[in-house]
């Protein structure tokens, strides 16, 4: 029976009623009285010595109230970077300054050089065009090998290189993982490009700076997943503006995927502007600012090798990828490819030794840093691309290999550092083999065959790490940020409540699904609980929500605080009811006294908090209000499989994807159909990478794909009807929901999936194909063909 | 945007005196290419004349010869509503864009723009149509002259397009992922006096009629009839989205299946 409440219901998401009735408060939707408009101009060279920009005549534009260059930003900060990542000789990265507007140099098209603002947007565009930039023209570095090369033109001429770090992981696991493929009985060994992407949300990012002279307090409203992360990184770092003086408020926000989570400079730009004009400055981003200034994803070239012995066991693996970091460090760059790619590379299975290295690599491209999946798509895609390739080199059933190699036994502790709580692998995949008739293929096959197309089907698994993370761990790996989360459960005297989240929703439907854990947890209606986020001035400090991490550390904060508030209230109750406080149980929104019909309602116990006549005053404060800060003590390690099938049209290469199916283990579930739904966005995404999304360059730095004529986002008719199960769970054993997350797995997951049903049916048609790079557009299938 | 007054005049002399009144300004048609192309301040018309309000300019009609005659300024989702009298011609109307593009976009600024990967200008030249303007009547033949060129002058409006309409045609229209413009699109037409084929979204010089493929249908209407046909990629497009002996090929093959769908 479903439920229709609480843990386990699908209970319609709440705040889709505003989003879809058009009375959503985006950032947007955010005027201030007097407000003024900032237009940034932007590079459009890649790299360049700034030798002058002159401003004066723009200065005397109608409408212009004042433009800012780098000179106006001597003594502010840089830009900082939240991750510090050691080299495999134990020193630190390089670490370049990254200027509010460009210094000294242009670094990356779309690098803001000096910004206008005036009292329309227009007026600070047409500002824009009489600002005179004199730049000497410099060598792009484009390509990460080309820019590792000695005597490579240097992005930053004060590093010593454009390498950012070279990372072994684990280093001391190097000798014997080389000695192991030394002694393999067979070696599979595949190159790949992880292409790059960018993450368009729905809603391009905005800024909104404000300052009151009154007060000496400032107020951001920006489009970020982490509105704490965002004031202290630029209240500390940049600005120097304490945290009692600067709220930073982020509203309703019309998606992330991980690029809302940093620190950009036009957040920076309006809260400086803001107070040096002594008025509200906006910047909304247009579609093509996006293009050129979102962090982008993804970009990595990668080598990967897999040893097996003659029982076809996995004995090694060895991987060597260089990253492209873009021309400056984003936020959480230097850790996606290192710490959330590098700990995963184990996947599923239990192979013994494991090496990994990684060259981030500055480049004359936009930043890149998290998207959709951070590091654990690049670990997945390459790990279950080269084990099916080894499956066909040798012969053997894809999916045998993968069940002959799974871990079966938790905890399980890889060789690359993490420690699986638990999960079971062969579920999963049991799951799927039942989700997609695999006993039906091959008469789906002859069947594409009568039409003239080659049916393939791929599978594979995935692992990811999610419930970002234990403070202490990842300040040992280089974080510059706890990572825990806060909540504040508020009571009200009439019983309702208020959940202030760090967590913070753009998207994912906590407003909904956090009131229904805290509604199971006390048994009141759903409705009688508000979840708040977004906003420093209300909620505690906390850390934002990317990583999955919502549900599982979020989610945890607010169960503590909630203990927390029914462990008082049933010390009132035991005070209403003359009862020992051992005896009080709360059910249903009641406290009753065990075995005896005596009972007092939850909004009896409320009122009595706050309005304590008859009230333990020598034992217990007044009031109902309960904070917790929950530190995880591992990630979470939801898991699945995987499959598609799909039909290529061996006459123009073109690629459509006729079954999905995705089978995962997401530990327990608060909501189901929200689970659903962000596996199907995830899936979206997935396969976008998989089919369409190319982020390219050219030599010179430009980017080709600038905008959706030429990017190719995922519609709904490039995608099939998904068959998603998570019926298989193995809770976490961790954390007190027993949850794992669900926000990135379809994204993980799905790209190999798509490839390796590629390589199926062009392999079907004798076609010589052990791999095509992604994205599989038509002509790259083709050209793959010929 | 930069600054520009709009004007919407009601008839076709009005609009073309508005037009010679200034060099800088442009009939503004659905405003598909315009108004982005405004936005993006990669144009800086002083008046758009809009010819959304011309009544004689709009609409489908048949004319005395039977050929289908669409108003210049009329949009693509009134073609595939309408013109079914000439069904290859309306359902290739009816694959432009989205439905909002089809809403607003109009034949007249189509063929006017002459975006090498539009549709209407492989319907218009494999068709034999003929412009018709303010001025004059211009045959396909001579109308196209290269990406983003046509032989309208400065200040001319199409005002109709006359379709003589054949007894087989098809359009194969192979998407670009990201724009869904035409990577290649390819307009067979069967007439009685032979067949005609235009190719779009493949060359650097715009839309083009492949002869040797108008020959070998002509004597023989059939997919089979274009083997061992093929053009050179060289003077192709060559882009993000394929090479030019990629478009080279997927021509023949978008060929072969247009004869194959033609009816
Ligand atoms: C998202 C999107 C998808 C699209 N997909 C396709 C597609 O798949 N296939 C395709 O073929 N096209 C496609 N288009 C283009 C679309 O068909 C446009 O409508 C067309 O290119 C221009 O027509 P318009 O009426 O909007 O012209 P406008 O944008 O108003 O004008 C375009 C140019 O033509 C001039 N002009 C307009 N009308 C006349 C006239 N009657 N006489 C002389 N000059 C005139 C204008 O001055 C301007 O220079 C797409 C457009 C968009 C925005």
């Amino acid at each position: 029976m479903p439920k229709d409440g609480g843990i386990g219901a699908s209970s319609k998401r709440r705040e889709d009623v505003r989003f879809l009735t058009g009375v959503g408060n985006y950032t947007d939707d955010i005027n201030v009285n007097g407000q003024a408009y900032v237009y940034f101009l932007r590079s459009d060279m890649a790299h360049g010595t700034l030798n002058s920009v002159d401003t004066s005549a723009a200065s005397a534009m109608p409408g212009v109230v004042r433009v800012f260059t780098a000179t106006d930003f001597e003594g502010v900060g840089s830009i900082p970077c939240g991750w510090q990542v050691t080299d495999k000789h134990g020193a630190p990265m390089q670490e370049p300054a990254h200027p509010v507007l460009a210094t000294g140099k242009v670094r990356h098209v779309g690098e803001p050089i000096a910004a206008v603002v005036a009292e329309t947007l227009e007026q600070a565009r047409d500002a824009a065009e009489a600002i005179v930039v004199d730049i000497t023209e410099l060598p792009a570095v484009v390509d990460m090998k080309a820019a590792l090369a000695s005597g490579a033109t240097k992005v930053h001429d004060d590093l010593e290189n454009n390498l950012c770090y070279d990372w072994g992981f684990v280093e001391e696991n190097k000798a014997a993982t080389d000695a192991a493929f030394e002694a393999a009985a067979h070696v599979t060994t595949l190159e790949l490009v992880n292409n790059r992407l960018v993450a368009n949300p729905m809603e391009p990012r905005v800024a909104v700076g404000d300052y009151s002279r009154g007060t000496d307090e400032h107020t951001l409203y920006t489009t970020s997943q982490n509105p704490h992360v965002i004031r202290l990184l630029m209240g500390a770092f940049v600005l120097g503006i304490p945290e009692h003086k600067l709220r930073v408020v982020a509203p309703d926000v019309g998606g992330g995927f991980g690029t809302k989570i940093f620190h950009y400079q036009e957040e920076a730009f309006c809260t400086f502007a803001a107070k040096a004009c002594n008025r509200a400055v906006k910047w909304t981003s247009s579609r093509t600012e996006a293009f050129i200034s979102d962090a982008h994803g993804r970009d990595h070239v990668t080598k990967i090798e897999l040893a097996l012995d003659a029982e076809n066991n996995f004995t090694a693996l060895r991987t060597e990828t260089h990253a492209n970091m873009g021309a400056y460090l984003s936020t959480f760059a230097p850790s996606v490819p290192t710490w959330l790619h590098g700990t995963l590379m184990a996947g599923n299975y239990k192979t013994p030794l494991i090496y990994v290295n990684v060259k981030a690599v500055f480049t004359n491209t936009v930043p890149v840093d998290a998207y959709r999946g951070a590091g654990r798509p690049e670990a997945t895609f390459q790990l279950e691309r080269v084990v099916d390739k080894a499956a066909r080199e040798l012969g053997v059933d894809p999916i045998a290999l993968r069940r002959q190699n799974f871990i079966t036994e938790f905890p399980y502790a890889t060789p690359v550092a993490v420690e699986y709580d638990t999960g079971d692998y062969h579920a999963t995949m049991d799951k799927l083999e039942e989700m997609i008739d695999r006993s039906g293929f091959d008469a789906r096959r002859a069947e594409s065959e009568k039409n003239g197309k080659l049916r393939g089907l791929g599978v594979n698994c995935y692992i990811e790490a999610c419930g970002i993370a234990p403070s202490n761990l990842v300040g040992q790996l280089g974080a510059r940020a706890g990572l825990y989360e806060s909540a504040t459960v508020r009571v009200n005297a009439t019983g309702g409540l208020v959940v202030m989240t760090g967590s913070h929703s753009h998207g994912q439907g906590h407003e909904t699904s956090f009131a229904q854990v805290v509604a199971e947890m006390i048994g009141i209606d759903e409705n009688m609980i508000e979840i708040v986020h977004g906003d420093t001035s209300k909620v505690p400090m906390g850390m934002g929500t990317y990583g999955s991490r919502s549900i599982a550390v979020g989610g945890s904060a607010m169960v503590r605080a909630t203990e927390k508030i029914i462990n008082k209230a049933k010390k009132i109750a035991s005070h209403l009811l003359e009862a020992s406080e051992a005896d009080i149980e709360l059910k249903d929104g009641a406290f009753s006294v065990a075995g005896t019909d005596k009972s007092v309602a939850w909004g009896d116990v409320t009122l009595a908090a706050y309005v304590p006549h008859n009230y333990p005053l020598e034992d217990i404060e007044p009031g109902l209000e309960e904070t917790a800060f929950y530190d995880p003590s591992n990630f979470t390690y939801p898991s699945g499989a995987y499959a598609c099938e799909v039909e290529v049209d061996p006459d123009t290469g073109k690629v459509s994807i006729e079954r999905f199916a995705a089978a995962d283990d997401f530990g327990n579930i608060i909501n189901p159909m929200i689970v659903t739904g962000q596996v199907h966005g995830g899936l979206a995404q997935g396969i976008g990478q998989a089919l369409l999304e190319n982020c390219a360059y050219d030599e010179n730095g430009q980017l080709l794909s600038a905008s959706y004529m030429e990017y190719a986002m995922p519609r709904a008719d490039d995608l099939p009807m998904f068959d998603v199960d998570h019926s298989c769970q193995t809770p976490c054993t961790h954390n007190p929901l027993g949850v794992k997350g669900c926000g990135e797995a379809g994204a993980i997951g799905s790209p190999p999936a798509v490839v390796n049903a590629v390589v199926d049916a062009l392999q079907s048609a004798g076609k010589d194909v052990t791999h095509v790079d992604m994205p599989l557009s038509p002509d790259r299938v083709w050209e793959a063909m010929q | 945007m930069y600054n520009f007054d709009v004007v919407k005049p009601e008839r076709i002399a009005d609009a073309v005196k508005e037009l010679s009144d200034s060099s800088e300004s442009q009939p503004l048609g659905g405003g598909q290419t315009l108004i982005p192309t405004l936005k993006q301040r990669l144009a800086s018309p002083d008046k758009l004349v809009s010819l959304s309000a011309i009544p004689e300019m709009k609409g489908v009609c048949a004319g005395d010869d039977g050929s289908v005659c669409i108003g210049g300024a009329t949009t693509h989702a009134t073609v595939a509503a309408e013109a079914s009298a000439y069904p290859a011609l309306a359902a290739t109307a009816a694959h432009i864009g989205d439905p909002a593009v089809r809403n607003r976009g109009t034949i007249g600024g189509s063929l006017a723009n002459n975006d090498p990967s539009a549709c209407y200008p492989a319907a218009a030249l494999a068709s034999g149509a003929t412009i018709v303007t303010n001025a004059r009547e211009i045959a396909a033949d001579d109308y196209f002259q290269g990406m983003f060129t046509t032989a309208l002058d400065e200040g001319e409006i199409i005002t109709e397009v006359r379709f003589p309409v054949p007894e087989k045609a098809n359009y194969q229209k192979f998407v670009q992922p990201a724009s869904r413009f035409a990577l290649v699109g390819v307009y067979v037409a069967k007439y009685a006096d032979g067949v005609r084929v235009a190719i779009t979204g493949a060359s650097n010089d715009g839309v083009f009629r492949w002869a040797e493929a108008e020959a070998a249908l002509s004597a023989n209407f059939s997919a089979d009839a274009l083997d061992g046909l093929s053009l050179s990629g060289d003077d192709m497009i060559s882009d993000l989205h394929g090479t030019g002996a990629y478009r080279a090929h997927l021509c023949a093959v978008m060929t072969k299946r247009a004869v194959a769908a033609a009816a």
